[in-house]
């Protein structure tokens, strides 16, 4: 449960966020991924959503905070690997139109 | 209109701290489970719950403590109705409220609790007074599948 690095190279930080995304988890998982960011500050953020099991809206407005904050640093995000019923609530949510979600 | 009979309930209180979230997830999941509803009715259920309860946490009670009332009932023809009640700040203007990206939550809130409970529910009423608190009825029915093991 929680946010870890994957792989960290000229390619890009790519994060792994596990369990459940709500209002409680989300705001721990935004401190360190953001941690993280500032500190690499990589060219492209991946933020892969394999082993998210649930997510809610607190979901969305943790992956729209992180597209802020990247965009403001001149960093490219991208969301990879949800699961469908995850995929389905990110597509609910329209943000797909940032061409994030791939 | 023909009234279905209800055959079972439940009420569940608990306080309004955020790992409690979960716990209100869990809870209605395996109450509802009774029905066997398909995985992706029981996630429609478990994330408009999660919204409600949200809602009561983080903007009811405002992250002080207060207590967060469930009441959910399953009806002979597979319709469940969950209610979530608090006693919090109440809501000025629900249909305000409501609407999409709506918020007065900070920048990291999206706004759309109250679509995704439209969105992923058939039916979602609110009653809210300033100052007494906000109850949110939530209704979907469950398709029954054929060739399930009855009993």
């Amino acid at each position: 449960m929680g946010v870890s690095i994957l792989s960290n190279s000229k390619e890009g930080l790519k994060i792994s966020i596990s369990g459940d995304i709500d209002h409680h988890s989300s705001s721990d998982m935004r401190i360190k991924i953001d941690s993280f960011i500032e500190k690499y500050h990589p060219k492209i953020v991946i933020l892969d959503f394999s082993s998210v099991s649930f997510m809610d809206t607190s979901g969305i407005g943790l992956i729209l905070g992180r597209f802020k904050l990247t965009e403001r640093m001149g960093i490219k995000l991208e969301v990879v690997n949800a699961r469908n019923r995850v995929k389905r609530i990110i597509e609910f949510s329209g943000i797909k139109s940032l061409g994030i979600l791939k | 209109m023909k009234k279905y009979e209800c055959i079972n309930e439940m009420d569940l209180s608990f306080i309004s701290k955020s790992n409690n979230e979960s716990f209100a997830r869990a809870t209605i999941s395996a109450f509802v489970s009774q029905l066997d509803p398909t995985i992706d009715e029981l996630t429609d259920i478990k994330t408009s719950v999660s919204e409600a309860v949200t809602n009561c946490i983080a903007h009811a009670y405002n992250e002080q403590i207060g207590i967060i009332y469930i009441n959910a009932k399953i009806f002979s023809n597979g319709k469940i109705s969950i209610k979530i009640r608090d006693k919090g700040v109440g809501i000025d203007d629900v249909d305000q409220a409501m609407e999409p990206l709506f918020t007065t939550g900070g920048s990291d809130r999206s706004g759309l609790g109250f679509a995704v409970m439209k969105s992923f529910m058939d039916r979602v009423k609110v009653k809210s007074y300033v100052g007494k608190g906000t109850t949110v009825l939530m209704e979907k029915s469950i398709i029954r599948r054929s060739n399930k093991n009855e009993k």
